[in-house]
């Protein structure tokens, strides 16, 4: 808070910024076409509006939390993190997260390999354990070219992988997600599950960070 | 951007020189929640009314231009509207009646 300015106002209401701009405020062509589409589906009995209201609500429930929970429990449970690696979805499954129709191929990172995944012709995304990707993953400049200069790439994202470490790229499809199971950080030998999990973040779990440091 | 590459779709950019990754995100609007939500409700097994293939086969479809400039989930409502409109669910004079109503509403409200 600035001390320059002698107000007399309650400061605790003043905004610094201006609020950020509803996207639901303006009425663009592509907003009316879904709202178009929306209505007439249920105009129809396509669907209801409690659909689309519970279907999205299901989405915003999903968050990155998903997916470090089953990171966490393999690192401190190796007999399920074979089971993991051998069958990602049923792996999921099997710790209560639901995965939906999509297989699931959970790649491991170790001192020698360093994952990272993307999806060229699209966007697929291991949506169901980490909830919508962020917009860059689905840019132009991450998808050309993540799978030609890896190593670049994470560099921008401040993740410098040494040079004999092998990087894979796994490049996605509609049907198939893969996740990345980061390496478990040094020092948290004794930490339990839940405290691992609040290492696993999102990026590193895309590939493009590592867990973060005990 | 022009493609450098005829023989590639415009989508097919993979290993194609391009800039620096800015690490950009944002809150998704409702609107856009909702696009998603219909995609999923609709090519959900008890409608099958759209598929993974056909929404990509219409946004694959969209010329470079057009690719670029709208935003991801425009392209997605775009296409899933396309889906409907070919397989009968919806007809186009329907679209245009309720779009037409929409804006009405829309400026009703100020």
């Amino acid at each position: 808070m600035s001390h320059d300015h002698d107000h007399t106002e309650d400061h605790a209401h003043v905004h610094r910024y201006p609020p950020r701009p509803d996207q639901d405020d303006t009425l663009t062509y592509y907003r009316a076409m879904e709202a178009a589409v929306r209505e007439l589906l249920i105009d129809k009995g396509v669907l209801t509006a409690e659909d689309v209201r519970r279907q999205v609500e299901n989405m915003d429930g999903r968050n990155a939390g998903l997916g470090a929970k089953m990171v966490a429990r393999a690192w401190i449970d190796s007999a399920y993190k074979q089971r993991m690696l051998a069958n990602g979805s049923e792996a999921a499954e099997e710790i209560g997260l639901d995965v939906g129709p999509l297989k699931l191929v959970v790649v491991e990172n170790t001192p020698t390999v360093h994952n990272v995944i993307v999806c060229t012709l699209c966007s697929c995304y291991p949506r169901m354990l980490l909830g919508l990707p962020p917009d860059w993953y689905k840019s132009r400049n991450y998808r050309s070219r993540v799978v030609r200069e890896p190593r670049a790439v994470l560099a921008e994202f401040g993740t410098v992988i040494p040079d004999d470490v092998l990087i894979r790229v796994h490049d996605s499809t509609a049907d198939m997600r893969y996740l990345v199971a980061p390496r478990r950080p040094q020092g948290t030998e004794n930490w339990g599950e839940a405290e691992l999990a609040r290492l696993v973040t999102r990026d590193s779990m895309i590939g493009v960070a590592l867990a973060d440091p005990a | 951007m022009t493609n450098p590459d005829p023989l590639r779709a415009h989508h097919d950019m993979g290993g194609l020189p391009a800039g620096a990754v800015e690490p950009t995100e944002h809150d998704y609007a409702l609107w856009e929640k909702r696009v998603d939500a219909l995609m999923v409700l609709l090519g959900h097994k008890d409608r099958r009314l759209i598929t993974v293939d056909e929404l990509r086969r219409n946004i694959e479809s969209l010329g470079p231009e057009a690719y670029d400039k709208m935003s991801y989930y425009e392209r997605w409502i775009y296409a899933i509207t396309q889906v409907l409109l070919q397989r009968g669910v919806i007809t186009v004079d329907e679209l245009g009646r309720k779009i037409e109503a929409i804006r009405a509403r829309e400026t009703q409200r100020g």
